[in-house]
């Protein structure tokens, strides 16, 4: 007992010291993260889920998890791409493929600045880009690439949503050449793309306007220019050597690669002139229809390829150090900092310089055919031992750039304009992006900046050999970066963009409206709820309503069918949704928000009384929430009937 | 043993009462979700289609109905997720009660009786007029029965009350009667 009690006499001891005897937490950090509960957070937190192909939305700065938004993988709690509905979302030139690798976040900028409406997000694997409605935080929008092999740097954004973008991390064979070619022929048959996505301002719908054929390297990532250099677009790019085995050690052969300047005004003046050529491919276009609450996939056929031996003016190279990795712009657009991942240093390039290059035609040569800017004259100047394995570079509103640092696990405050390092705070651990809540438009908030860490290794309690990777979030309203909270985070927490919560929250949809619901299989109440049989087909328009289904009890299936149970939830109520699921199917749940119509198909295996229920704790009557479908043998002449409530026994 | 870990919990509290009870610093920063302290009756949303509870405020003819339940402290739960079948009074029917009885059970030492009273009009899920039948009985959150009788389409509880008018709600249905039903006495 006087143990105890030894204990409790020193843990208040060592609460009540004052300030300053922990050594890497502030002693007011607790306060500074503590959301009360009912309160809201500051700032929506969208965060890519890497190789979980999903992205997942935090509050900042208490790091609570709100929700995970389906996006290039299938996801069964919300029966995303198990619905017939949801299905086509994820269909491609190769069919149904169920999962991407989701790397880079754009929000949606108007004049530069976060306007709230919508956020993209890139599919590394099979290339794609996919819009998310921040009114319903749904995607809403997926478009293939045509003629990439992965797109990495993507979707990077324009100043006004003009375009996001879509550089291939791969380079291939085009898809209208033969592909079947010996791969050590890359430096001949192998090309790079980059595509510039229209974005309609109104809808917000995409189209591949048209794509720059660029020579065999790999883009890695990319950014608009703002302000004055709106109009241009930066890619980095590596393997200038252009290896196809052993990049390792292959692309890192030179001092420099290359960042890729685009000015995209003359592409489209180009494209307005009818210079492009069409090219014959093959990409999905999918799209979600909130009236109809589904989604349809068309193969597109056609995209226009722009070439800049043909088209000069367009493109030039920027040499840059050491296989860049980051390529990022400051808030007035002036800057473009390059982030050798090898490099010691962190050059940053002036876009009044890079223009006077171009006019004074100050080349080091060509790439490729293409013009390369001499390095010293379009340089700002570099930041000298930033760190080890500089990667990306987020920025804040008072002229300062932070800098993540792989190697040393680090990141780094420095002066944009005089270069100087600030301050340096460690991460734990190997930090990839940063964010910093406005970070790469022209008005950054400031206030935090949170590191995404590729391990965790003793962060967290342990969970066997996967960790969860995190996020760490750092006050940086001071002088000094203060690390204030480690969260953990879904899948591999890539980049992420932070927003104030007051410009996406104001337009956050409660229900959808029963009476606009366009969906051809909805029950727009109980009258309407039925089961029909075509062929071998029975389509059950079901109803659901706190807190039953109508119909409840289902016969005439037979063994050999295919049911598809079209579920319209009739309530109009925030945050009620009913769930739908059935015993043996070789299928996911249905979640349907209220006012929403989605459709399970079950293929019934044998023979029985197969119950089916509300998955979604809806009421106090939720597990009374439930019904039966019988399914008999084949050529049974049991008829197709329906009821619910209808308590009549048996003659 | 206990007593002392007590008297050192207590010490801890007041000890630390000037480092740990401070407010957060960025307390300003962060917005007041509107229900932040009273309940989902509180929640903001025009979108949404009305609850019992809202339907009743939007009626002239229920006020006291409402003052009853407010003083009932039943509107959180009225506003939850239910399903709810509410039979509901009209001032009429309260009115048609012995004089000082509304009064009364509004004391605040009557509370549990008013309760008991408010209780005895709601039952959970939602029953639409036509699923009452003659001789049907149900039970009520009080945890005591009401009687349905059925005649020419009207439909009346316990011999009493008439239901005048059925109103969906989005967490159940409220039936409009035109007297007060009395739960079993004790």
């Amino acid at each position: 007992m006087s143990t105890i009690l030894m204990t409790l006499i020193l843990i208040t001891f060592i609460a009540c010291k004052p300030r300053g005897i922990q050594q890497a937490i502030s002693a007011d950090a607790a306060g500074k993260v503590y959301v009360a509960p009912g309160k809201y957070d500051e700032f929506y937190n969208f965060v890519s889920g890497g190789f979980s192909g999903q992205m997942s939305v935090y509050g900042i700065p208490s790091g609570r998890l709100f929700r995970v938004i389906p996006v290039f993988s299938v996801d069964p709690e919300k029966g995303y791409g198990y619905s017939e509905e949801t299905k086509p979302m994820l269909n491609t030139s190769h069919g149904f493929v169920p999962w991407d690798d989701l790397h880079h976040i754009a929000l949606s900028v108007t004049n530069g600045i976060h306007d709230g409406r919508w956020v993209f997000g890139n599919g590394n694997n099979t290339p794609r880009v996919a819009r998310i409605d921040l009114k319903t935080f749904r995607t809403v929008e997926i478009i293939e690439i045509p003629n990439s092999g992965g797109n990495h740097s993507s979707p990077f954004i324009t100043e006004n949503s003009e375009y996001v973008v879509a550089g291939t991390r791969f380079s291939i064979p085009m898809d209208d050449t033969n592909g079947d070619v010996p791969i050590n022929t890359y430096k001949q048959n192998f090309r790079g793309t980059v595509s510039f996505i229209k974005i309609d301002p109104a809808s917000g719908n995409m189209n591949i306007a048209f794509q720059i054929l660029l020579p065999g390297v790999n883009f890695d990532l990319s950014r608009a220019g703002k302000g004055k250099s709106h109009g241009w677009f930066f890619f980095s790019c590596y393997n200038s050597e252009r290896a196809n085995t052993l990049l390792e050690v292959n692309s890192s052969q030179k001092d420099k690669d290359f960042i890729l300047c685009v000015n995209w005004k003359k592409a489209e003046e180009y494209v307005a002139q009818g210079k492009g050529k069409k090219q014959v491919v093959k990409y999905a276009h999918n799209m979600y229809d909130e009236k109809k609450h589904m989604a349809t996939s068309i193969m597109e056929k056609e995209v226009l390829v722009l070439d800049p031996k043909d088209l000069a003016d367009m493109v030039y190279f920027m040499p840059c150090p050491k296989s860049p990795h980051g390529c990022d712009t400051d808030p007035t657009g002036e800057f473009i900092v390059g982030s050798g991942k090898l490099a010691a240093i962190i050059p940053v390039f002036s876009f009044t310089k890079i223009q006077k290059a171009i006019a004074d035609k100050t080349y080091d040569g060509d790439y490729e055919g293409i013009p390369v800017l001499k390095y010293e004259s379009v340089l700002h100047g570099e930041v000298l031992k930033p760190g080890l394995g500089p990667l990306h570079t987020e920025f804040d509103d008072n002229g300062n750039a932070y800098t993540s640092m792989f190697v040393s696990s680090e990141v780094v405050k420095w002066n944009i304009q005089s270069l100087q390092v600030l301050d340096r705070v460690p991460t734990y651990y190997s930090v990839g992006h940063l964010s910093v809540p406005g970070g790469p438009t022209k008005k950054p908030w400031g206030k935090y900046m949170i590191a995404y860490n590729k391990i965790t290794k003793d962060r967290f309690l342990p969970t066997g050999p996967e960790l969860a990777q995190s996020a760490q979030l750092y006050d940086i309203s001071g002088d000094k970066m203060k690390l204030i909270l480690d969260f953990p985070t879904i899948g591999e927490p890539h980049y992420a963009e932070a927003i104030p919560a007051e410009l996406v929250s104001k337009n956050s949809v409660k229900i959808y409206k029963i009476e606009e619901n366009q969906n051809p299989w909805v029950a727009k109440g109980d009258d309407f709820a039925r089961v029909e049989r075509k062929g071998n087909e029975v389509h059950v328009y079901m109803t659901s309503i706190r807190s039953h289904f109508v119909p409840d009890n289902i016969e005439g299936v037979r063994l050999g069918d295919v049911v598809y149970f079209h579920v319209t939830n009739l309530e109009q109520d925030w945050d009620v949704p009913h769930g739908f699921a059935v015993k043996g199917a070789n299928n996911a749940e249905l979640l349907i928000m209220p006012g929403e119509t989605q459709t399970l198909m079950w293929k019934p295996d044998r023979v029985g009384v197969f119950p089916m229920y509300c998955t979604d704790f809806c009421s106090a009557l939720h597990q009374e929430m439930q019904g039966y479908i019988r399914v008999s043998v084949p050529g049974s002449n049991v008829p197709i009937s329906f009821s619910t409530g209808n308590t009549t026994p048996v003659q | 043993m206990k007593v002392i870990y007590v008297f050192v919990c207590f010490m801890w509290i007041l000890s630390c009462k000037n480092s740990t009870v401070q407010s957060p610093s960025s307390d300003q920063a962060m917005e007041a979700s509107p229900a932040m302290s009273e309940g989902q009756a509180a929640v903001k949303d025009d979108e949404s289609m009305k609850d019992v509870v809202k339907v009743a405020i939007s009626s002239p003819d229920h006020t006291t109905l409402v003052t009853a339940i407010k003083q009932a402290e039943l509107v959180n739960s009225l506003s939850n997720a239910g399903p709810f079948t509410v039979f509901a009074p009209t001032n009429d029917a309260f009115s048609k009660l012995p004089p000082g009885t509304v009064e009364e059970l509004m004391k605040p030492a009557k509370k549990a009786d008013l309760q008991n009273i408010l209780q005895y009009h709601v039952t959970t899920s939602t029953l639409k007029a036509g699923f009452f039948k003659e001789g049907m009985t149900l039970g009520m959150v009080n945890g005591d029965h009401v009687s349905f009788q059925v005649a020419d389409g009207k439909v009346r509880i316990n011999n009493t009350a008439t239901i005048i008018a059925s109103i969906p709600a989005s967490n159940g249905i409220i039936h409009v009667i035109d007297a007060v039903l009395l739960p079993p006495g004790k």
